[in-house]
This record gives C-alpha cells, structure tokens and sequence, in this order.
C-alpha cells in the first residue's frame, strides 16, 4: 500500500536565547531532530510523549504550518507545495487539522452552522442553499442536531463544540486530520463520545488520522500505529496494542508504567528527575540522564531506531540485551 | 471504627450569578477517619472541589454555605474566622491542581515555607530554616540548600508541587486535601508526585482527601471512593468495590467510557447527553435524562441514599444488581481484528 504521507528525516530548530542578563548567549532549541513518519491511508497512527517534546511541532511541520529546518514531507508521493501557493491551498481542502480547544479555534459571534460552512465559501464554489445543506448534513454526520446550526459557540457544550470543529474540518473531504490533542479538554464521559465518532467517520469515509495526544489509554483506542517522542526525537515504534503490552524502550516502559489503571496493581519504573530542557539536549541517547539502565556508550553515541525481530522500531543501545528485559 | 476525622451533614453550597441561584452542592455527608485516604470522583461542575472549598471557608462571599462540617468537636460552617485560620494548615491543608500560582512569585521559595512555619509552629531564625530544608528533603527535593534561594519560577512544574506539598506539611495538619495535584503534570511526574503523597501519608498518618477526575488516579491511591455527580454523591464504597462493582448507573457509566491501557479494545460505551447546567437541574434524580434505567421515579423524586454492601452507598431508586452494568458493553472493535 503506498503511504498517504511521508515525512523523512524532519527537523525543527529555534534559535533562542539561553541565560540571563545582557550577554546571552545564543542557543539551537531543537523542537524536532529528525522524525521520520509514514501514514496510509485509512489508518491512525498516535504520536505520544510528554510536554516539550515536540509532538505538537511535529503535527504542524507535518501540515506545513511550520515551515522545517531539514527534511522532507511528501504526501501521496509527491512534496509538499510551498505555503501560501494555489497549490497548496488545493492541498489543504485534503489535510486539515483539529487542535485541543475548540472555543478557541471557532469564531464566537458566528452561529456555528456559518463557520462549518467557511470551508466551503473558500475553497468551492458553491451557492449558500447548497453550503448549507453540506453544512447540514456534515453536522449530521457528527451527531449534531439542525437546530444547533444558528447556535453560537458559547451556547454549546464542549463535546458540542469539538463536534462543530470536526464537522467544519470534514466539509471539504479531506483524506487526512491531523488531530492534537481533540479530546483532552473535554471530560470523561464526553470523551468516549469523541473517541466512538473519530472512530466512526473513520469507518464510514476512510480518513486517515495524525493522533497527537499526551493520553495513553486514548491513543491506544484509536490508533493503528504508535510513535513515542522524547526530546524531539521517536525513540520507539510500532502496533498500538503489542507497544503498550511490550514496551521495549526504556523510556516507553516508564512511560506505560506511569499510567494510573484500574484494576491489579502492575510493576512501576519510576522515573528520577524531570526532563531536560530542550534547548540543553543531554549528549548521546537524551534520554541517558533518567534511565536507570544507561551505560558509558548511551552518554557518548545516539542510538537510531532499529527494527526488532518483531518489526517494532526502537533507538537504544541496550534493547536487544536480555539482561535488560528482565530488569523490567 | 473510630470516630470520624471530618464530617460532613447535609452541606450545601448556593451561588448567586446574575440574579439567579445556582446551588453547586446540594445535601453532601460524607465522614474520613483518622489516617485514612478518600478519593473524591466526578466531572467538571460536579461539586467535588466546591464542597472542600466551602468546609474550609475558602469560598468567596458570594457563595452560601449551610449545612455542618465538623472537626473532631469542631463546627467549621459559620464560625468566626479567627477559629478557621485556626484549622486552616494546622489541622487541614489543602495543595491545588497549579502550583506556580500558589506561590509568590517574588518570594524565595525559603521565605515561603520559613513564613508557614512561623504562622502555624511558631518557629523563628535558624530552627525555622532547619526545618524548612527538613521538610524540602522529605518532598524529595534533592539539593535542598540550594532550592530554599531558588525563586518558583526557576522551578519545573513537578518541583514546584514538590515545594507545595512541603509547605502544606509544615503545618503538621491531621487531614491534607489535594484538590487534582497532578493533573497539570508530565505521566512520568505525576507518579512521582503520587508515590511522594502515598509515603507522606504513611510517615506522618495524616488523612487524605484526593479530588480528581481520573478514575485510574483514585483507584491506585485511597482506600474509600466518593463519587459525585452534580453537586450530589451518588455512590460511595471502598476502592476494590466501587471498581469491581459500581452500583450506580452514573458510576458503571463513568467507568464503561474509560479505555485500558491492557487486554482486548472495545467499544466504549458512551454516556449520551450532557452535565446539566447548575441552574437548570432535573428535579428528581440529576442524571436521570442520561441515565438508560430511568424510570417515572426517577424524574420525579430525589432518590434516597441506599446502603447496597459493606460501607457501599449507592443514591439510586434503582436497585441496580451487583455484577450488572447498565450499559451493555458492546463488542470488540473491528479494527482490532486486524
């Protein structure tokens, strides 16, 4: 099958500056340091990992709302267009994006049913009866009652809100929703109304989805694929269910450790310490300063992610050590 | 079992928003012994932070309090405020989910813990610095000389509710309530944040209050579990039972809509609807027009707390069987088939 879209070695620096006081020294802060993804069409792949470490980043170089430092990205074979070109406005009915807040990312003095419509306005052209009956039947398709069309963002529920967001980033048929974090503003019980929808319009129309989210659990229910950030950097990938039931990087393991379950208590690998600043990245694996099994070579050398014997990808030194695996 | 700790009667919190009354807690009683942890468990706008809020008198005026909180002997609903800042860290602390904005932020973080020390131990000069490095070593600050100069900013966030915890504890308080401690934190921080409180409680036997929306935080951490739901308690059990074995349909809902991180996916069983709005909520039972068993009764008549097991209180008209959930869980997801 071939890939939907590639992104091959991407990279993002910022230059910033460290310190302070007068003389400040200028620093490389190194939001993403060569990712590379595929996605196929019709499938999910989750992109997990702490804050700051350049998942967020990564779904925008990804859309070409952040121009990179390095790298390509390709979708359906071909290389991104550059932004702002009739082009790449034409590529972006296929890619749309769904960020964590959605009273932020509706206009509060339109009726939502106005702004589900927008797409359309901008890129087809179409009269208003016919707007509003796509507008109409996208909010079906979400879950949204007609009535709601002429109710503005505030009279909405969050759940309703984030139905609005995803009906408006349906409306012109795109292939591909970069979704960050969609779901974590909005509580328990409404998430799993999120979670079965995205699930759903997945089914029914066959998008593919870029799932960012700081949430496990979550990821897990809706992903394909599962791709672990650290520090900028993928440290291991792979099939959603068998990473979280075996995870082989040390970091992913602490990782899936941390999180509170129902249920019998499972074995924890508490981590020491807080992640390092992204502008000061530790040499080496990044990750060395926090793993308990670190030797002399992760301080010195980067790993790159490696296939395992069974196909997940993984970046570290000590993987394949047997010795390691019992320590879990 | 001993005498309670603190114990709620019949608390209810009004507030006035534009001329109409909201009441954001409506009847809680609800008792913590000496020593033991409850969790606290319900959506936004369910009342769970609002009620410890007003036991401590933290509420702004605006917000009506009545009802009975009492500590050991002593009533804290409409007492002078010299008796409250009596209780207030000494005898209940209280941290928050955001802890750079507790802390000033023009103080060191030294100054802060050496001036809840002298407000609650009355310690002064060098026995209060003593202390203050003591306690920053029992939170697990390493370097703790050098943090007491450190101003929070130049804190990381889990440091920071480090720095809180210490300062709730310098008060030597019999109950502490931590009101969503993690929940701005890092999965990784969050366990050490998490462990941290569970050894603390340990050391010293202090009771814990732990409100938080994440179920999978609760169960791992307290004996007892409260749940709420619009400003009411509907069910309350110990952890194993409320999680083998929720007898409420809000319950069993809440914990039907949770993916696991382990065994086959499924389907997660949605609750349809909404929360209701504080001044608009269905007379009789709260969630009865989510609920899938509601009945005439329902609607109509505020359901009764109904012992269901050992120390297991269900507020539901249904008597809902042990071991059925009213949400059929349907089957595994296609995709995991593949």
């Amino acid at each position: 099958m071939s890939a939907l879209l590639e992104a091959t070695d991407l990279r993002r620096h910022y230059q910033v500056r460290a310190g302070s006081g007068l003389f400040t020294a200028k620093a490389t802060l190194r939001a993403v340091d060569g990712v590379s993804l595929t996605l196929a069409p019709g499938r999910t792949l989750g992109l997990v990992g702490e804050s700051g470490c350049g998942k967020s980043t990564t779904g925008k170089l990804v859309l070409g709302l952040v121009p990179p430092s390095a790298g390509t990205v390709r979708y359906r074979g071909e290389a991104l267009p550059a932004v702002g070109t009739p082009v790449w406005r034409a590529l972006r009915r296929r890619i749309q994006m769904v960020y964590q807040d959605p009273l932020g990312a509706l206009d509060r003095r339109l009726p939502v049913g106005r702004q589900i419509e927008e797409p359309l306005a901008i890129h087809e052209q179409t009269t208003p009866a016919e707007r509003r009956d796509r507008a109409l039947a996208a909010m079906n398709n979400v879950g949204l009652q007609p009535h709601q069309y002429d109710r503005y963002p505030h009279e909405l529920s969050g759940g309703q809100r984030q139905r609005v967001v995803l009906a408006r980033a349906l409306m012109t048929g795109p292939d591909l929703l970069v979704c960050d974090e969609p779901i974590s503003a909005l509580d328990v019980s409404i998430q799993a109304q999120v979670v079965n929808l995205l699930l759903d319009l997945q089914e029914q129309l066959g998008i593919a989805y870029l799932f960012i989210s700081h949430d496990l659990k979550v990821v897990r229910q809706v992903s394909h694929d599962v791709a672990v950030m650290y520090l900028g950097r993928i440290v291991e990938q792979g099939e959603a269910e068998s990473l979280f039931a075996a995870p082989a990087h040390p970091y992913t393991r602490a990782l899936v450790s941390a999180i509170p379950t129902i249920g019998p208590r499972r074995e924890r690998l508490l981590l020491q310490g807080d992640p390092p600043n992204p502008v000061n990245v530790p040499s080496g694996c990044a990750f060395h300063t926090r793993c308990p099994f670190a030797t002399p070579q992760c301080r010195a050398e980067t790993p790159t992610l490696q296939p395992m014997a069974n196909g997940r990808l993984v970046a570290c030194h000590r993987v394949h050590e047997p010795a390691l695996q019992v320590a879990a | 079992m001993s005498a309670p700790l603190v114990a709620l009667r019949g608390l209810t919190v009004d507030f006035e928003n534009g001329g109409r009354m909201s009441r954001a807690v409506d009847g809680v009683d609800l008792e913590i012994a000496p020593g033991e942890a409850l969790g606290i468990v319900g959506e936004s706008g369910s009342g769970k932070s609002v009620t410890w809020l007003a036991a401590l008198g933290l509420l702004p005026a605006k917000a009506r309090v009545a009802g009975s909180v009492r500590l050991e002997k002593q009533e804290l609903i409409g007492v002078p405020a010299r008796v409250l800042e009596d209780v207030r860290g000494k005898r209940i602390a209280m941290i928050f989910q955001d802890p750079s904005s507790c802390l000033n932020p023009v103080h060191r973080i030294g100054w802060q813990l050496v001036e809840a020390l002298r407000l609650h131990r009355g310690l002064h000069g060098k026995a209060a610095e003593a202390e203050a490095l003591r306690l920053l070593d029992q939170v697990g600050i390493a370097d703790a000389r050098r943090r007491l100069q450190d101003y929070p900013h130049l804190l990381s966030g889990g440091l920071n509710q480090r720095v809180m915890i210490a300062m709730a504890l310098a008060g030597q308080p019999d109950l502490l309530v931590a009101d969503e401690p993690t929940t701005a934190l890092d999965a990784t921080i969050q366990a050490q944040i998490l462990a941290l409180l569970g050894s603390t409680r340990r050391d010293t036997g202090m009771a814990l209050i732990l409100i938080s929306h994440d179920l999978g935080v609760v169960a791992e951490n307290v004996d007892r579990v409260a749940v709420m739901y619009a400003g009411r308690l509907v069910e309350e059990a110990p952890g194993t039972d409320l999680f083998g074995a929720a007898r409420h349909p809000y319950t069993q809902g809440l914990l039907a809509a949770l993916p696991s991180l382990i065994g086959p996916r499924r389907r997660l069983a949605a609750i349809p609807g909404t929360v209701p709005d504080p001044w608009n909520v269905p007379a009789g039972c709260r969630f009865a027009p989510r609920c899938p068993v509601a009945e005439m009764r329902c609607t109509n008549v505020p359901p009764p707390a109904r012992s269901v097991g050992f120390r297991h209180v269900a507020t539901c008209h249904r008597q809902v069987e042990a071991g059925y959930s009213v949400w059929s869980l349907p089957q595994a997801l296609p995709q995991a088939a593949e």
